[in-house]
């Protein structure tokens, strides 16, 4: 079927017709009684996977099935933060094949994604932060990614609100710049790849839960279960962020998973104070300004695992106070809305894309605290790794086995606490 | 904030403990048997339970002591806590839940 193409023209147009005619984005079709490849998830990262098994791999017979609406789970939760400045070198080469996507996202999907290179700033609170930070500058280099160091009064003048005074609790020592970084509009990448994915025949298929995923005699997937009856598959893929041990579960695979909430608020809207993304690892902060003019804050996970979507209060008002000590004129702005989303943890913080044990089933999971900025790129070979039956260079080192094997990409010691 | 009744000291506040994950997993009695995978199971494979969850949590800002709980992970409800070493209670709460 056809699309409308979006552009400035467009726009306009529509604007002088009184914005009549603007077409439903992606249908909303019945499931069929079988597809070649189920992605089980609608959030960015399955949508996209859609979308590349479609547009690159040649696929037509595809369907996304998400539990609730697209974009409402952890694509719509997060605090919209892009980087590629981790330590590893397969993590630096999985996060900067995502931000090269990124870069070419909005003609790739002629949806307006909001990509937004602004700059990201991590800060150097104590003499073992500057180490740490320094290390992470030259080994991002070394990888091809750009970072550079900050002596505070630089960071200053990059991120004119920061309060660099020696009379803080945890001073600023520095900061990591990485220039490429920046932001995005979640929804617009959620909608854009769903809308995208629509156009090249994928049936993207909402208020669908899976039940449970039945196999053949020998072993290998045969088709899902679910709250609309069962669907016959070959293949299928996983990418349900919190719930991923849940539906591995189904099919009798184990995954190194802990669910765990992770919150974020917004503040009132004001006008354009924050050039930037600043980020602490040291004390909990996570700030950037959105294009509404509020302030996204990001706090940290709480302690239990839970399945909620909702977090303690004690969690924000951590942030908040690392917040409001380096950012001392937004003591007076008041919190618009908390909320929380349910994050998939592994051991080594490092993501699982991979084939499993059970031939035709494929997962991409353990995202943890930061997987929005690796939508694109994560998509992408997971995409591939479906179409190829085995992963694409990049993901290749991304195994379940790895924690059999003792080779661990371990950014949570690299990176101390959540990335 | 979750209020969490230590078996020792009463009802408290989240804030003072600390959790301790998933709770009956035993340390492997004969270390030298394990091979790779056993290995894996134990030290990362945990059961990420949707549901009713028995956990260990530690007085750590209290009488500093672990115990044991039941949570169920879809509401954060405790249905029981209870000391180490004892076995995972029936799922009747100990007391009424506010």
């Amino acid at each position: 079927m056809s699309r409308q193409s979006f552009s400035a023209l467009s726009l306009v147009w529509r604007g002088l017709s009184r914005h009549r005619g603007w077409q439903q984005q992606w249908r909303k079709p019945n499931p069929k009684p079988g597809y070649d490849v189920i992605i089980v998830g609608g959030g960015g990262h399955g949508l996209g996977a859609a979308y590349y098994l479609a547009k690159q791999h040649g696929l037509n017979n595809i369907a996304v099935l998400e539990k609730g609406w697209i974009g409402g789970g952890n694509t719509g939760r997060n605090t919209t933060i892009i980087r590629s400045n981790y330590l590893f070198n397969e993590s630096a080469a999985l996060y900067d094949h995502s931000v090269k996507l990124w870069e070419g996202l909005s003609q790739e999907l002629n949806y307006n994604v909001m990509f937004s290179p602004r700059g990201v700033m991590m800060l150097a609170h104590t003499v073992h932060d500057v180490q740490v930070i320094k290390r992470h500058v030259h080994a991002n280099r070394c990888n091809g990614v750009d970072n550079e160091w900050l002596e505070p009064e630089q960071a200053k003048a990059f991120c004119p609100p920061l309060n660099i005074s020696d009379n803080i609790r945890y001073p600023v020592l520095g900061a990591a710049l990485q220039r490429r970084g920046g932001t995005a509009r979640h929804d617009a990448v959620a909608w854009g790849y769903a809308r995208a994915a629509d156009a090249l025949g994928v049936d993207i298929i909402e208020n669908c839960e899976v039940t449970g995923i039945r196999r053949d005699a020998s072993g290998a997937v045969e088709a899902v279960e679910t709250t609309r009856g069962a669907i016959r598959a070959r293949k299928v893929g996983v990418s349900a962020a919190g719930h991923s041990s849940v539906i591995m579960a189904m099919a009798g695979v184990r995954v190194p998973l802990e669910s765990y909430p992770l919150q974020a608020l917004v503040s009132e809207p004001i006008k354009p104070i924050f050039p930037c993304v600043v980020m602490s690892n040291t004390i909990h902060a996570y700030i950037s300004q959105s294009d509404k003019g509020e302030l996204v804050i990001g706090a940290g996970t709480d302690a239990y695992t839970s399945y909620t979507q909702r977090g303690a209060l004690h969690i924000n008002m951590h942030t908040l106070d690392a917040i409001c000590e380096l950012f001392p004129n937004f003591r007076r702005l008041s919190v618009l809305r908390n909320w929380g989303g349910i994050v998939d943890v592994t051991p080594d913080r490092s993501p699982i894309i991979a084939k499993t044990p059970v031939p035709g089933l494929y997962v991409n999971c353990g995202w943890g605290t930061g997987g929005f900025k690796a939508t694109p790129g994560s998509a992408h070979v997971f995409a591939w790794t479906i179409a190829h039956d085995e992963p694409h260079p990049i993901n290749a080192p991304f195994t379940i086995e790895r924690f059999r094997d003792g080779y661990l990409i371990d950014e949570a010691a690299a990176a101390a606490v959540a990335h | 904030m979750l209020l969490i009744v230590c078996p020792y000291c009463g009802k408290r506040p989240e804030i003072e403990f600390s959790y301790g994950g998933q709770a009956h997993l035993t340390r492997p009695a004969r270390p030298a048997d394990l091979n790779d995978q056993a290995w894996a199971e134990f030290l990362y494979m945990r059961s990420n339970t949707k549901g009713v969850y028995a956990e260990r949590w530690r007085h750590l800002r209290g009488c500093g002591r672990f115990f044991n709980a039941l949570r169920d992970t879809t509401t954060d409800h405790f249905l029981a806590t209870y000391k180490s070493g004892e076995p995972r209670p029936g799922h009747q709460p100990l007391e009424p839940e506010t």
